[in-house]
């Protein structure tokens, strides 16, 4: 299996401090990992580096079967060529309703000229309905999404990277303030979204990434410590030190 | 049932178009039976010109909205390119104008004069206000209509693509971008006040209300035809802008003024669709400011100035950002009582102590709405539209509508 994503040698220093620090990460298609990490660990500038946010000062990344740089790219195209990226705070557009905030996420065109001429057809309404039904915001398509409740907003977030149809999930804590049974939900989303595409979860809920049921990624003063299941890096002790040790 | 996404007709997603073109269709009507050249002679021409060029002022606001109430890049730097539409226009007036003038002039020799002799007899004309009886290089087209109409388009549009291609590209927003607007406008002026810039300096381009080769036509009917044109003008222009912005275009653009980063991560070139935007945008001004300085008879470097670029947001801000109506009430009713206000005619108060004379209270009067507008009714005067449909907004008390502000429904539950 080649790999989708290849994050090789990669570090980055913020103002004398090293945020990342020699990282290396692949990922192959369709495949579910969870990165874990204490608070510092360069989760989210690991997330920024491969989207485009933050270019690193030297390593290599580089995406898909013919191996493309991703440090030449911008945000826009990176998302374009499949990386699709959920916040940790659900960030849709709050003054537009959820049926635009569904059509701007649908895959077409993104330059000027193409958004002028774009017109929703046939194709695109039912699948705009269908995202919608999947998430449970059919009745909510003419609504302002800042009228919804915040569980809503996350469900919008995650029918808008659907419809994105991206081939490199990036999700940061996606469970952060969700009810049991909307975590059990986005538990099996997020499974059921591995099996298309390549998912890259950051979380800090052990319980939940316990029910993802995947590889783990542990990332400490930015760089990889241990990878494999959850009781092999649990049951690593340098893992522990990291995670006792520092309280 | 029909389907919630099933596509509806242009004007029942845009119900202000069909108003706004009757209203502007109205007024076209009662003007023309009320004017001095075809009508009844009830009002003057001068009222005339005052209108048409309120309709082009209107019609850069429709710009200003689009750029600033849609995208939310706050330009302060839209009428340069207003003036310069009216520059590139005004080349031509004033030298096809002047041509005439000298062959007529020269008409009287006994021996045929040279072509030679004709253009120097022009450029002597035009420049030598500023000591000067060269022609300029860049008035190498303004013999010519058809290119000094390119131009209109062109000088404003490159301007603007090589500005906001250089300030996009470094990723400059907010306060920033407008101050660096407002420098641009500044920069411009400054070079247009020079008597070398070749544009006459400070004297600026004039006579541009006599038409080149309708001088026996009287200002009544060119003051009407000019009104009429520039109703035509606002009028195709709301309709492009509400197609532009009714549609997936428009949905981009709000998008990028309430979470340009959130857009990016969607694929989106952010960028490029604000260059495009203030390209187009620029471009639009340029026309519109080509049919006001015809009417205004006169444009001069001072009317690159700042502040006209600040007033026209102020127009904007107080119609009412982000409806394309909103910007039109804004600008007309603004510029006209501003008209009102500053001709002198207003008659002054007298507090004992202070006697408020119009003309220059005028000004205090209307920063102090600008401020009342922006504290109590953010809306404008288009937000009276909303309340009179019974739509309500929830008070948002100041906050942005950016994503990741939470939800209002949560923030209302909270209070």
């Amino acid at each position: 299996m080649t790999a989708l994503l290849q994050v090789s040698g990669v570090s980055v220093t913020f103002d004398g401090f090293r945020a990342i620090n020699n990282l290396s990460f692949t990922i192959g298609p369709a495949e579910m990992r969870a990165v874990i990490g204490p608070n510092g660990a360069g989760k989210t500038t690991f997330m920024d580096i491969v989207t485009g946010k933050t270019r690193p000062d030297e390593g290599s990344v580089t995406w898909g079967e013919r191996s493309v740089s991703l440090l030449r790219m911008t945000e826009a195209q990176i998302a374009q060529a499949g990386i699709g990226r959920k916040f940790q705070r659900p960030t849709v557009f709050e003054d537009q309703t959820v049926a635009e905030n569904l059509i701007l996420a649908l895959r077409s065109s993104r330059g000027p000229l193409a958004a002028l001429v774009f017109r929703l057809d046939a194709e695109g309404r039912d699948r705009v309905a269908e995202l919608a039904a999947e998430v449970g915001l059919t009745d909510h398509l003419p609504r302002r999404a800042g009228e919804l409740s915040h569980g809503q907003k996350q469900w919008l977030e995650i029918a808008m990277l659907l419809a994105q149809e991206p081939k490199l999930l990036l999700v940061d804590e996606p469970a952060a303030g969700m009810t049991l049974a909307e975590r059990e939900r986005t538990t099996a989303m997020l499974v059921e979204m591995a099996k298309t595409c390549a998912v890259v979860v950051v979380e800090h809920d052990m319980d939940f990434v316990r029910r993802l049921a995947c590889k783990v990624t542990v990332l400490h003063e930015g760089r990889v410590l241990a990878e494999g299941s959850l009781d092999h890096v649990t049951k690593s002790p340098t893992v522990v030190d990291v995670y006792l040790g520092r309280g | 049932m029909t389907h919630p996404l099933a596509p509806r007709p242009f004007l029942s997603r845009n119900p202000s178009v069909g108003w706004f073109l009757g209203i502007l269709a109205a007024l076209c009507v009662i003007v023309t039976i009320l004017s001095p050249a075809i009508g009844l002679d009830l009002v003057s021409t001068s009222f005339i010109k005052t209108l048409g060029k309120t309709l082009c002022l209107s019609l850069a606001a429709l710009a200003m909205d689009v750029v600033w109430g849609y995208t939310g890049i706050l330009s302060l730097g839209h009428m340069a390119f207003f003036a310069l539409g009216g520059y590139m226009i005004g080349q031509w007036l004033m030298y096809a104008r002047t041509e005439e003038i000298v062959l007529l002039s020269l008409a009287g020799e006994p021996i045929p004069s040279t072509a030679a002799e004709v253009a120097q007899g022009v450029a002597t004309q035009i420049f030598g206000v500023v000591g000067s009886s060269d022609m300029p290089a860049i008035w190498g087209f303004a013999h010519s209509l058809p290119l000094q109409l390119a131009l209109v388009v062109l000088v404003p549009g490159i301007i603007a693509f090589v500005f906001a291609w250089l300030a996009f590209r470094s990723r400059v927003t907010g306060v920033y971008l407008s101050i660096l607007t407002q420098a641009m406008t500044l920069a411009l002026s400054l070079y247009l006040f020079q008597n070398d810039s070749g544009l006459r300096g400070n004297n600026g381009l004039s006579g541009l209300q006599n038409l080149p080769g309708l001088g026996a036509t009287s200002q009544d009917t060119v003051s009407l035809w000019f009104f009429l044109a520039s109703a035509a003008a606002l009028g195709l222009t709301y309709v492009l802008l509400s197609w532009a912005t009714s549609g997936k275009f428009g949905s981009v653009l709000r998008a990028i003024r309430d979470d340009e980063a959130r857009l990016r991560f969607l694929g989106y070139p952010v960028e490029g669709f604000k260059l495009f935007v203030f390209t187009a945008t620029a471009i639009l001004c340029g026309i519109a400011g080509a049919l006001y300085y015809p009417q205004a008879g006169i444009i001069n470097p001072a009317e690159l100035a700042p502040i006209a670029s600040i007033y026209l947001a102020v127009w904007v801000a107080i119609g009412g950002r982000g409806r394309l109506y909103g910007a039109v009430i804004g600008a007309a009713f603004v510029s006209l009582v501003s008209s009102w206000f500053t001709g002198g005619r207003v008659p002054a108060i007298n507090l004992g102590f202070v006697t408020i004379d119009w003309v220059d209270w005028w000004l205090v009067l209307l920063g102090l709405s600008f401020v009342l507008v922006t504290l109590f009714a953010p809306k404008g005067i288009g937000g009276l539209f909303d309340l009179w449909q019974g739509r309500h907004s929830p008070d948002r008390k100041g906050a942005k509508l950016d994503p990741g502000q939470g939800a209002l429904q949560e923030r209302k539950v909270l209070e």
